[in-house]
């Protein structure tokens, strides 16, 4: 499917909800939970992720989502995950990502790295376009989200979804990369940006820091409370 | 995967050059993120050996290439686990920062190849397989992340051609491996 018809598939309300939902979990879904998340039928639940599947945004598979197995554990469910796939339209075309690897390549090649992370830098503080640093993590989170970053926060022993014991114990990890498919191309490069962008947009001398914390299948960079950990 | 697949394990060389020697001061940020590193590389998925100077931690002391360059030679399950553990581990870090502490390299300072699992590579022969990939371009025999070949290709190209009847590939280097470090 076209990249056009697959964004066109989320112009329907409820199917955006339940794609949304879906994504922001970062785990299979399942119908019932999906259905109510987003406060619709069942079967209209299963009716839409199933559209959704096939215009490509979710993938589906099956799980016993009991977690038995083996003779009684019932028929496996049908759980959802967001494809992996990227979907983008431009009107008219353009083609940045190709700009993007290019300069990223001749970067790479002439170790131009530290004259690529002040720009970020720089970038970063005049979005920030305050004189102040970030003031805390919940403001770190609004800034990440609204960059796409898609930030969750997470306790020390980085176990998904524990309430964290305070403040200090925890870190925000980011979901999703917005420069995903430079980063996998030229990995130190972009990342060492992305952490100086990160770096001038929340500030390096507030309450909150963003450090490098790599981990497969995540944004490089966490952000955490100035006050532990503070090197120098 | 089939059994040939898992039956091979890929082997890795990279070798920078020091900008200030170890004991400088400006190396020490690097210096002492050796062991943390190594100590993340050995309990990483799909880690199978890393070469160590005997009686040391690692291989820093060992140089091979040159009075001041480090040599890193180490064996992996798959390319994956490879990926993984160089660019999104600890690890990472010690590439950002690389400008700082090494040489940029104009030829390629990075080579992978297969080789039989349980075989570990010595210097000698992952240096060969560097000094092929800088000769005559990523080939089945010597490969970079950007122009990877699969265990079975390897095998096959092992098959097809004999080592000294092999038609040189004329391809050159994708510029993204040729830089990194």
């Amino acid at each position: 499917m076209k990249d056009i018809e697959a964004i066109a598939a989320l112009q329907d309300p409820v199917r955006r909800r339940l794609y949304e939902y879906v994504a922001a979990q970062g785990r299979e879904v399942g119908r019932n939970e999906a259905a109510e998340a987003t406060g619709v039928a069942r079967t209209l639940a299963a009716h839409h992720l199933d559209r959704l599947t096939e215009a490509g945004l979710l993938e589906s598979g099956s799980r016993r989502l009991s977690g038995r197995s083996g003779p009684g554990a019932g028929r496996p469910a049908k759980v959802y995950t967001r494809a992996r796939a990227e979907r983008a339209v431009s009107l008219p075309a353009r083609d940045y990502r190709t700009a993007a690897e290019l300069l990223a390549e001749a970067a790479e090649q002439a170790g131009l790295d530290a004259g690529l992370y002040a720009a970020a830098r720089r970038r970063g503080e005049a979005l920030r376009g305050s004189v102040a640093p970030c003031g805390g993590l919940e403001e770190a989170m609004e800034v990440l989200a609204a960059r796409g970053y898609e930030p969750r926060l997470e306790g020390a022993e980085g176990v998904d979804g524990a309430e964290p014991a305070r403040a200090g114990a925890c870190v925000v990890r980011m979901r999703n990369c917005p420069f995903h498919a430079v980063a996998e191309r030229f990995p130190p490069l972009v990342c060492g940006m992305n952490l100086a962008l990160l770096e001038g947009l929340l500030g390096t001398d507030g309450p909150v820091r963003a450090r490098m914390e790599a981990r497969p299948g995540e944004c490089c960079v966490v952000v955490e409370a100035a006050s532990k950990n503070n090197e120098d | 995967m089939t059994s040939s697949a898992h039956a091979a394990h890929l082997a890795e060389l990279n070798v920078a050059t020091l900008r200030y020697p170890l004991d400088d001061p400006r190396m020490a940020p690097f210096v002492e993120m050796l062991d943390p590193v190594n100590a993340a590389a050995d309990t990483a998925p799909g880690f199978v050996w890393r070469l160590v100077e005997e009686g040391t931690a690692d291989a820093t002391g060992l140089r091979p290439a040159g009075e001041d360059v480090i040599v890193n030679l180490t064996v992996w399950e798959t390319q994956e686990a490879l990926w993984d553990f160089t660019y999104r581990s600890g690890h990472l870090e010690v590439m950002r920062r690389r400008r700082e502490w090494f040489e940029r390299h104009v030829e390629a300072h990075m080579v992978l190849w297969w080789v039989p699992a349980g075989h570990l590579p010595t210097v000698g022969e992952a240096l060969e397989r560097l000094a092929d990939l800088r000769a005559h371009g990523p080939s089945p025999r010597a490969f970079t992340f950007a122009s990877s070949y699969t265990a079975v290709e390897a095998a096959q190209h092992l098959q097809a051609v004999r080592p000294e009847q092999t038609a040189r590939s004329e391809r050159p280097t994708p510029a993204g491996d040729a830089a990194a470090v």
